[in-house]
């Protein structure tokens, strides 16, 4: 069993009538790699500020190790961070940067010339110490920053969107590179960001955030294939969400049929939200199918086709490998492991409809901003 | 190498050939020559008899310096820490009386600092001067300030100090905030940001405020001769007299204008220097 590391209790965070965090309950592990996942403005970056000791929350405690730190400094929480503009000093060099905490912890220069090599060293910047950091490149300052905060080998380490800055392919790089150091250091990594493939492919832990609250804990695998609501379900991966009444158990109708599912623990006749991913719908000829649609829109996606296929006026996303022409009517099976029912909240209604398609679709498929954007993410 | 200029730069390169360039030349050409017209050098040879009122000069400008920038650096600092509103009414106060005639300000301060001034007033209904008296048995009837060094220091440290403190607090204020929390992060204290991030970034707005302050402060007359009272030789006053009063000599005082300029380029070279050595050393 993981040994719990920081506790976030009840915390609540408000400017004026601005409720930014409302009441959050967190634990983190020791040695986890921890995300903490949502769009702009949903109190990610709050609640890392608080762990690192630049926010006092507004109510609530935390807890580090047990010890309770709302009015410990960030200089005196053995927590590092690297920011989301990195916040290289631009008045010292590579080795200077890197070396900044050990100078005031007044360690002996010889110490301070080993650790600060090794550390450079391990982010294959080697070579760089007498460069200054405006003469290097957006990954090299993504580099130079996590060993500045790396070095002083902190328990925690708290990462600000430090990938979103950085071009497509050097994110796919670093995404690999954080998870190889953050195993090799063996510390607990706390990672904010707004990119859902990145938490997934990155985390032990994912914590989806909205509106200042935890939508939803758990692995990866648990929160895209059991997501507990209709904004979890949209904001990771894609999701067709549909109106369905739970019969009973292992049994939920949708337009007006009756769909065989694993789930179970509804009240009879509970109107739910039912969630299908685009990949788990297999195109049938129309006798065979479940229900029947037309196809209104194709997208040749590389490895699959993307395909809108309009079921009595509600638009589906389907994936698939077969091509289908726009026009043409098709059938759809679901397999009963393919079909997921949420409780219905407050987000019913608003997510996986795919009628406004090309807007919302094309959005949530570029969640990557380039540099210049980088600014609207901020948060307050 | 025949870079051709602009059409639009024709008028900048006039006015500077005409009004920068050519005035320079002048000064060059009237501080190697006699009053005949032929070259000489004794206008240099002369100018020890003046190595009194160099070093004065120099001296009290340096002080006013020093004064400005330990008065300035902590009220920039102290003002970009404020709230917006706080900056722009602290801007106000601190131009204001830039906008206030010269002339006028100086005179007040002669009327508070006067033998019969409002401050030996003060002193007087108070019985500081009385007191005084008592324990270092003196008999003064008031306190001497005007027309002392410190009156020509405090006159330079008044009208100087906002160009002090602009420089300085426009470098400070366009800090990154970050910088500062990442500072903290990596386990600084308030003393240590500032001292091994905001002092270092700050250098720039420094060394030219420095440069603002010192430069008018070393060639000013009127402040000597107003709140010195004539007694205070300076530079300044030295050069007005060689122009204008009765020890006309113009290719004197070109050449003492040289020789300041001279001087005023090599302390602002070295300092500029040292300045990048400040740098290196926290390098290193």
């Amino acid at each position: 069993m993981a040994k719990e590391l920081i506790r976030l209790s009840d915390c609540v965070m408000r400017y004026e009538d601005n409720l930014v965090l409302d009441h959050i309950n967190l634990y983190i592990n020791d040695k986890e790699f921890l995300t903490l996942l949502g769009p702009s403005g949903c109190g990610k970056t709050t609640t890392l500020r608080i762990i690192g000791g630049f926010l006092t929350p507004t109510s609530g405690d935390i807890f580090f190790d047990g010890v309770r730190i709302n009015d410990v400094p960030p200089n005196k929480r053995t927590i590092n961070t690297v920011f989301q503009k990195y916040a290289l000093f631009p008045h010292l060099n590579v080795f200077e940067n890197v070396a900044f905490g050990l100078r005031l912890q007044k360690l002996p220069e010889k110490e301070i010339h080993t650790r600060v090599m090794e550390m450079l060293e391990a982010v294959s910047l080697r070579g760089f110490e007498h460069r200054r950091p405006e003469a290097l490149s957006g990954g090299q300052q993504q580099r130079v920053a996590i060993a500045r905060a790396l070095v002083n080998r902190p328990k925690v380490l708290l990462l600000d969107e430090p990938l979103g800055a950085l071009d497509l392919k050097l994110r796919k790089d670093m995404q690999i590179e954080l998870k190889r150091i953050q195993q090799q250091v063996g510390i607990t990594f706390i990672f904010v960001t707004h990119d859902q493939e990145e938490a997934l492919s990155m985390s032990d832990t994912l914590v989806v955030m909205d509106g200042g609250r935890i939508q939803q804990i758990g692995t990866p695998e648990d929160i895209y294939n059991e997501p507990k609501n209709a904004f979890v379900a949209d904001f990771i991966g894609e999701s067709n969400i549909i109106d369905g009444i739970m019969v009973e158990d292992r049994v939920v109708q949708m337009y007006g049929r009756r769909f065989p599912c694993l789930d179970t623990g509804f009240a009879p006749n509970e109107a739910v939200d039912v969630v299908i991913r685009p990949e788990d719908i297999d195109i049938v000829p129309v006798e065979q199918g479940q229900i029947t649609g037309t196809v209104t829109s194709v997208t040749f996606k590389g490895m699959q086709y993307d395909i809108i296929v309009d079921f009595r006026g509600f638009k589906w996303l389907i994936q698939t490998t077969d091509h289908s022409p726009v026009g043409a009517r098709i059938g759809i099976k679901i397999d009963p492991d393919g079909i997921h029912v949420m409780k219905k909240s407050a987000y019913s209604g608003q997510f996986g409809d795919y009628s406004s398609f090309s807007d919302e679709y094309e959005e949530l498929d570029n969640a990557s901003p380039d540099g210049e954007e980088e600014g609207a993410w901020h948060e307050a | 190498m025949k870079r051709k200029l602009s059409l639009f730069s024709v008028p900048y390169v006039v006015w500077m050939a005409i009004f920068v360039v050519a005035p320079i030349v002048m000064i060059v050409v009237y501080a190697f020559s006699s009053a005949a017209g032929g070259f000489t050098l004794s206008n240099f040879t002369q100018l020890g008899t003046y190595a009194v009122v160099f070093g004065r000069s120099f001296k009290l400008a340096a002080i006013a310096t020093v004064i400005c920038l330990l008065i300035g650096y902590p009220v920039s600092y102290v003002m970009s820490r404020e709230g917006p509103q706080f900056q722009r009414i602290a801007m106000v106060l601190i131009m204001l009386p830039m906008w206030i005639n010269f002339l006028l300000r100086t005179y007040s301060w002669m009327s508070i600092l006067d033998n019969n001034g409002l401050l030996n007033q003060l002193f007087q209904s108070l019985g500081v001067i009385d007191l005084y008296n008592r324990i270092f048995g003196t008999d003064l009837a008031y306190f001497r300030m005007l027309n002392t060094q410190g009156a020509v220091v405090l006159g330079m440290v008044y009208n100087y100090l906002p160009f002090m403190i602009l420089p300085i607090y426009s470098v400070i204020v366009k800090l990154d905030h970050s910088l500062i929390e990442a500072a903290h992060d990596l386990g600084a204290n308030t003393f240590n940001v500032f001292r091994r991030v905001i002092l270092p970034l700050s250098f720039p707005g420094i060394l030219s405020g420095i440069t603002m302050v010192f430069v008018p402060s070393v060639s000013t007359f009127a402040i000597s001769k107003m709140m010195g009272g004539g007694t205070e030789l300076l530079l300044g006053d030295l050069i007005e007299q060689q122009f204008l009063g009765g020890a006309y000599n113009p290719q004197l005082g070109a050449a003492i204008s040289l020789v300041m300029m001279v001087i005023v380029v090599v302390c602002m070279w070295l300092m500029n220097h040292f300045g990048e050595g400040e740098e290196q050393a926290v390098m290193l």
